[in-house]
């Protein structure tokens, strides 16, 4: 089955949790996750962000799961790296 | 993940400390001001009986948990409805399922039984000595005045309290809540006086 290598997400977030502890949270939710996220907008009650997420194997309904349930709302996927299964 | 998901919810719950505390000191010092009140009522008449006095303080302790409890609930379940409604609209989703919409729920919960049970919890400690008189313990010495005491240093405390709260002297804080139960007892004691 193919491996999700990396992802760029769209991501609106509440201004709470902050940006330090919503990455943490997304960074919780794989043993090598690594997230880096960038505030580009910064609204009275939001903050629009670029969440780039690298690991192994990334789970993405994991992901999606943890920015709803921190209140956050996933505007768009707009990049991905998908590795196939290495040949036998 | 789990660990995860009520760290975050206890994060909510933690930032709503401060309003907790709030609503601990204003409804503790209603609470022992209250019962201060009632208690040099019955000092001064002289001829109420241990029962009765009580039971009117027990009476008028359950009164203002329920008071306390109800009140803040209703207050700040609808203050939180209106922030997450505010919050959606912003996200543009539903927030029911997010740890905001959770903590929307058990934050009014959590500030309704510390309104409701300070006055409670400050007013049973402060008529405490009127058991233990019932129950016949310390027969030489007055209830009512030990229970006036308690109450005074009850309020004394929350202001230390909230001097440690605010950052500003102990001593001077505990001192003017001090001075606010004193002038209280004059007011009561003198109307009883004229009667």
């Amino acid at each position: 089955m193919a491996a999700i290598r990396k992802l760029v997400l769209d991501v609106l977030k509440p201004h709470q949790p902050n940006a330090l502890e919503f990455a943490a949270a997304l960074a919780d939710q794989g043993p090598d996750y690594r997230v880096r996220l960038t505030v580009t907008e910064m609204d009275e009650k939001t903050e629009s962000t670029i969440i780039v997420i690298t690991g192994r194997d990334i789970e993405f309904e994991a992901i999606e799961e943890a920015i709803k349930r921190m209140g956050a709302s996933l505007h768009s996927i707009d990049e991905v790296e998908v590795y196939g299964p290495s040949p036998a | 993940m789990n660990r995860g998901n009520s760290r975050h919810l206890l994060r909510h719950i933690y930032r709503a400390r401060g309003i907790a505390r709030r609503y601990f000191i204003t409804n503790g010092f209603d609470g022992a001001l209250t019962m201060l009140g009632l208690l040099a009522g019955f000092y001064t008449s002289g001829t109420v009986s241990l029962a009765v006095a009580i039971n009117a303080c027990l009476g008028a302790a359950i009164a203002l948990f329920m008071s306390g409890i109800s009140s803040a609930y209703l207050s700040e379940s609808a203050e939180r409805k209106k922030e997450l409604q505010e919050l959606e609209q912003a996200v543009l989703r539903d927030l029911e399922d997010s740890d905001h919409g959770q903590a929307s729920r058990y934050v009014p919960v959590m500030v309704a039984l510390v309104n409701g049970l300070s006055p409670l919890l400050l007013s049973l400690l402060i008529i405490s000595p009127l058991w233990f008189a019932r129950q016949g313990f310390f027969p030489d010495f007055s209830p009512f005045a030990a229970a006036i005491i308690i109450a005074l240093a009850v309020i004394f405390l929350l202001g230390i309290f909230l001097g440690r709260v605010s950052r500003t002297f102990w001593l001077w804080s505990g001192l003017r809540s001090l001075a606010v139960a004193l002038l209280t007892l004059m007011i009561i004691l003198f109307f009883n006086s004229g009667q």
